[in-house]
């Protein structure tokens, strides 16, 4: 009974902060998204806070969340960052577009966009609502819905994020890295960006979205993330998840793909103390191919629980996914993968994979791989399997005079590799691998 | 350089080593041969410290060290090295990460500085050359997909690379056809020298046609039965295990 | 392949075979439920005050539940009032001899395959024959007497082994473990019993028929399966519903439980009424089966060939208590028209070394759903605990839907677990090959389920393995081209 007064109080908490929120718009309160936001709002008032009773919320335990009241960024003071702090948390030794946040809110001091193809329009969102109001009314919240409050409250809170719209046939040869920094020192906060990102016809870009922690503090990252690639369009997109050992992160990403288009998605999560990660790709068109590819390691006390959902509308399309994680200690890993191949999808080639290793005897993985099938002439396979690392190998590498530690490292290594070796940027995968081994507290293996 | 005194193991509870008493000094190749089931591969994995294997009873020493109280990697540093009769396959490794790293550990043991990438190199084409391996072989995860002579032509190139003092082959031979058979003996015949010592574990005889044994030891039923020469393996080979064991009772009264 | 050709030209032009009706004279309680209506349940049965209790227990328990929601399954609200909770043949002597079966009762069961008269038993196999809320004849009694065995109705076993029945009866399934079963224990009529003594592996196959055969009746049977330490049972259960306009629910619970060394294998092929092409009529199986491994190295292996039913809804389950315990769960689903089918299993691993093999194979045509949902839980405690478990699924049309939902909760490192599924459709280039040696389609398309199901048809008995195929031909009429 408590903790249902605990979602109302919290529920009620974040409703009595949208006016002042948007009181503290101005100029941007009445734009194109302004109806969006009364819709989110309008879905925030109508949804609660999920519960260990809803299926998609089974295994993760969000009441840790709402022991906090997390005041929105835009009111509270701004937390002050600088370069140095920004240099410590890029994939360096390539060329690239940089984009910083900071609490969700675009910082143009510490980003760097460089050279744009032309009609290209990257930044941020709130720049993208005035000079390109007709793109964001046109694809804002159209192929995704939210689903639960934390979206919601996402939409009701529409202001800034990552844009980016890439016109039919433009290519943009360097990835964008976008720097998502979380955290203040003097209050708990709570920060939301929305990001958009639109692709036209046999348009394509590289994403690279980091999100990263600033000092100890308990804050909340909640995001959405919304993605249209048109015909034969191609991104790729990766998402490095490492928030503060205090932080909460919820996202959500939802993809929508015309025909012949390729999405790859990247999940690489390691930080937060409770991480809820959505990751949705609807094959609209014909001759779709989505990759989904992640890696998830917790230690201590984390909680890290990923959900994706491939929804195969359309006949003739591929997904492959491949999920890898690594829990140590006394951490939580959930998998929740889902493949829906619907009526008409007829000859669709979906495949799914998890697999987990669990390093600590205190560490706990629950896994739910689902195939929903209705279309007949479909290949579809999924597997999923839970073990330690491997006893036989071990011994084989120390026998080769190799310490237990480093045999240990270098089996995670080998566990992992075939998610990191599907990263097509090079020089992304080693600092990939040099943080997984920082993350598990373990030797960093050089390499060849 | 090894001596092997009363040594009793077991395999989860099972006694599979009833008494082994060996000894092995540098510069020799030694022979154990027996039929399956004896306690060959057993022997071979607890000197190399297979913790699936509880010694009971017994000592092992090595160089003068009580070797029971090392770990697998420590023993391997020390320089006993073990061709596995089921070399194990390790997807997302490379063979040369592999031996990078063991070849590292091993130097920082004997206080020498890691290995220049340069050396490396060479030291893996000039070995692989011996065997027959090229670059992409090389390159490629540890065992995975390899054919069965393939990884234990691998095991013999580990071998060369890590230079080891006392090297247990555990049926190297086993799953060879001629040509592979010819090339892992050229590459263990490369490898002998007075400083070391080979101890083979093999089941016929057809190996030590290559690599020729100054000792064979017959093991049955966990025992050694019969020490001898070289032929006493063409003796196995022409009259098979059985002659042995009706000698059993005869040699258990020497 | 002759005799599996036989088998299909035998079935290419049947339907559902079995839906007579018996016209029996019959005993039954006026519909609805309450608690009146349990005590007239009791009192016809003749049983001792506590099970009175128990049963009123559950009732109440049940009063408090909500009926799930969670299964892949739609149906029309049951009106619980609306069902008769009871129904007999008049005539229920105590018998002597199978003879004084009522011959109405002999010729249905005839009719079904399972002769009950002393002279033409079936060879080998003990049967218990329970017609709507009652068990009517039990074969082979004294045989398994000798043995010390008990093979009995439960109804029967409550009034002359109480003792056993109050330490084993709800010790796995518990009245509070959910609605069905909470429902069942407060209205269950019959059921079998069976007990095998320590160190005895039971000479024979048992098993139960069951028949619904009155209108507007649910049965709700309870079947209990105890193997004292060093025991062997192999049991059967088959059964059949007339042809019905409307539905009928079927609630049952089975609970097995193995003590050191024991082995049950539990067999079923149930053909309930499935209804008809239209999707009018059908039986509702909701059912609990779950089996406890209690002792060390104990065994329990659940085979389940499910091919009727409107709605089936199962997951016969193993708890792997026992050090070294192993569970097994083999199972063939076949759904087709407007069949729904959400069936599984859950291994709950707690013992250490426990292991456990789920191999499901689960077939769709026509416009049903089939759902394979199943539950692997390694414990805390359960070190070295192993699983496998293959879920293939099979699509015949394009208006069916195939669907898997493995829960997989792991919480000790030393778990080894591994879940596959496929999803595929009968292959046209293996039709063609087929076809192309003279095989026409539907024969091909048999074969090849045959053969998808072999896993699943290698661990059942002899007869029942003949049986099943049978059906599965039968319920797949028609599904192709």
């Amino acid at each position: 009974m408590s903790s249902l007064t605990k979602q109302q109080e919290s529920k009620k908490w974040y409703l009595s902060k949208i006016d002042p929120f948007l009181e503290h718009l101005n100029s941007d309160k009445n734009t194109c998204v302004k109806e969006f936001r009364d819709l989110g709002l309008e879905k925030m008032n109508k949804l609660d806070f999920p519960t260990l009773k809803d299926e998609e919320w089974k295994y993760t335990n969000i009441s840790p969340i709402l022991q906090h009241n997390f005041e929105p960024a835009l009111l509270t003071a701004l937390q002050e960052t600088d370069e140095k702090e920004v240099a410590k948390h890029l994939f360096k030794d390539f060329d690239f577009h940089k984009i910083v946040f900071v609490n969700g809110v675009f910082n143009s001091d510490l980003s760097s966009l460089g050279e744009l193809p032309s009609g290209v329009a990257a930044g941020n969102l709130r720049s993208l609502i005035h000079s390109h109001p007709e793109i964001v009314k046109e694809y804002l919240n159209k192929n995704s819905d939210d689903d639960n409050f934390f979206n919601a409250m996402n939409s009701a809170c529409t202001y800034d994020g990552f844009a980016l719209y890439v016109p039919e046939g433009k290519h943009v040869e360097k990835p964008f890295q976008l720097l998502f920094l979380n955290g203040n020192s003097s209050v708990k906060v709570l920060s939301q960006p929305r990001n958009l990102l639109v692709l036209g016809g046999r348009s394509s870009a590289k994403v690279i979205a980091s999100y990263q922690g600033l000092g100890s503090n308990e804050y909340l990252s909640n995001i959405v993330t919304e993605i249209y690639l048109g015909e034969e369009a191609v991104l790729d997109f990766y998402k490095v998840q490492n928030e503060s050992v205090n932080a909460f992160h919820i996202n959500k990403t939802q993809a929508f793909q015309s025909r012949g288009s390729v999405f790859s998605h990247y999940s690489i999560s390691f930080g937060s103390k409770i991480a809820r990660n959505d990751i949705n790709s609807v094959l609209k068109g014909t001759n779709c191919e989505c990759n989904l590819y992640g890696i998830y390691l917790s230690n201590e006390q984390q909680h890290i629980d990923n959900h994706t959902f491939v929804d195969h509308a359309s006949p003739n399309c591929v997904s492959n996914e491949l999920y890898k994680g690594i829990l140590d200690d006394e951490s939580r890993g959930v998998f929740n993968g889902k493949i829906m191949v619907r009526k008409d999808a007829q000859k669709t080639n979906a495949y799914q994979s998890n697999k987990s290793v669990l390093l600590s005897g205190t560490a706990r993985i629950d896994t739910k791989p689902q195939l929903e099938i209705y279309a007949d002439d479909v290949r579809c396979t999924h597997g999923a399997t839970i073990g330690q690392l491997d006893e036989t190998s071990l011994f084989y590498l120390r026998s080769r005079g190799i310490s237990s530690e480093i045999a240990k490292s270098m089996l995670i290594r080998a566990f992992a590799f075939d998610v990191i070796d599907s990263v097509k940027i090079p020089e992304i995968r080693e600092q990939i691998h040099t943080l997984i081994f920082e993350h598990l507290h373990r030797e960093i293996i050089k390499n060849d | 350089m090894l001596k092997i005194v009363n040594l009793h193991a077991e395999v989860e509870g099972k006694p599979i080593l009833k008494g082994i008493n060996l000894e092995i000094n540098k510069g020799e190749v030694h022979a154990i041969m027996g039929p399956n089931g004896s306690g060959k591969s057993t022997l071979a994995n607890v000197l190399s410290g297979n913790e699936n294997y509880q010694v009971t009873e017994g000592e092992i020493w090595y160089e003068g060290h009580n070797m029971l109280d090392l770990s697998p990697e420590d023993r391997a540093r020390e320089g006993v090295f073990l061709a596995f009769q089921y070399p194990v396959e390790i997807p997302g490794i490379s063979n040369a990460t592999l031996l990078k790293t063991a070849i590292n550990e091993i130097r920082k043991h004997n206080g020498m500085d890691d290995i220049s990438p340069k050396d490396f190199l060479a030291k893996m084409r000039e070995k692989g050359q011996i065997l027959g391996m090229n670059d992409l072989l090389i390159n490629r995860s540890v065992n995975s997909g390899f054919s069965g002579g393939e990884k234990k032509r691998n095991e013999i190139l580990q071998l060369l690379m890590l230079e080891p003092k006392l090297a247990l082959l555990d049926e190297t031979d086993s799953g060879l056809d001629i040509d592979a058979l010819k090339i892992v003996s050229t590459g263990v015949n490369s490898f002998r020298s007075s400083e070391n010592a080979v101890l083979l574990v093999t089941h016929y005889q057809r190996l030590l046609n290559y690599i020729v044994p100054d000792f064979v030891h017959v093991l049955s039923n966990g025992k050694i039965l019969k020490s001898g020469g070289k032929e006493l393996a063409l003796k196995l080979e022409d009259q098979g295990y059985d002659w042995i064991n009706k000698a059993e009772l005869e040699t258990e009264s020497v | 392949m002759s005799e599996d050709m036989k088998i299909v030209e035998d079935l290419t032009q049947s339907e559902y075979k079995w839906g007579f009706v018996t016209d029996i004279e019959m005993d039954k309680a006026p519909n609805g439920l309450n608690e009146e209506i349990i005590r007239f349940i009791s009192a016809k049965k003749n049983e001792p005050e506590w099970m009175t209790e128990w049963r009123l227990k559950a009732y109440r328990t049940w009063l408090k539940m909500a009926e799930p929601d969670w299964a892949k399954i739609n149906y029309p609200k049951i009106d619980f009032q609306e069902i008769s909770y009871y129904a007999a043949p008049v005539k229920k002597p105590q018998l002597n001899s199978m003879d004084e079966v009522d011959p109405a009762l002999l010729e249905t069961f005839e009719k079904l395959g399972i002769p009950l008269a002393e002279r033409q038993r079936l060879a080998g196999v003990a049967v218990d024959a329970v017609f709507d809320s009652v068990s009517v004849a039990t074969t082979f009694r004294e045989t398994l007497a000798k043995e010390g065995i008990i093979f009995c109705s439960i109804s029967e076993a409550i009034r002359n082994h109480p003792d056993l029945i109050k330490k084993y009866l709800g010790s796995v399934v518990p009245a509070t473990d959910n609605y069905f079963a909470a429902l069942n224990s407060a209205v269950f009529t019959d059921g079998s019993f069976v007990f095998i003594p320590k160190g005895v592996r039971c000479p024979m196959e048992l098993s139960t028929y069951f028949r619904i055969n009155a209108e507007n009746t649910g049965q709700f049977e309870r079947t209990l399966i105890v193997a004292e330490d060093d025991s062997y049972v192999s049991y059967l259960e088959g059964c059949t519903a007339p042809m019905r306009d409307s539905n009928q629910l079927h609630a049952a619970v089975v609970e097995l439980v193995t003590l050191e060394n024991a082995e049950i294998k539990y067999s079923t092929v149930q053909n309930w009424y499935p209804g008809d092409k239209e999707g009018k009529g059908g039986i509702y199986n909701f059912v609990t089966k779950r089996g406890m491994c209690r002792g060390k190295n104990s065994k329990i292996s659940w085979t389940q060939v499910e091919t009727g039913s409107a709605i089936t809804w199962k997951y016969p389950s193993c708890v792997l208590a026992g050090e070294n315990s192993i569970g097994e769960f083999y199972s063939i689903a076949v759904t087709n028209n407007f069949q729904q089918a959400d069936t599984g299993t859950k291994m709950i691993h707690i013992g250490k070394n426990t292991r456990s093999t789920i191999i499901s194979k689960g077939i769709s045509a026509g416009k049903s759903n089939n759902s394979y949902r199943g539950l692997v839980k390694i414990g805390k405690k359960a070190e070295n605990a192993r699983n496998f478990s293959q879920c293939d699924s099979m699509l015949m049309g394009d208006k069916c839907g195939a669907h898997t939902f493995p829960y997989i909760e792991v919480e000790n490192p030393s778990a080894k677990v591994e879940h596959e599924a496929t999803t595929s459709k009968v292959g046209e280039d293996q039709i063609f090959y087929l076809n192309s040696r003279g095989i026409d389609t539907e024969d091909a398309v048999n074969m090849i389920v045959n053969g998808f199901c072999k896993e699943v048809f290698n661990v059942l008995p002899m007869e029942f393995a003949v049986e099943a195929q049978k059906l599965l031909a039968v319920s797949l009429e028609g599904s192709v081209g």
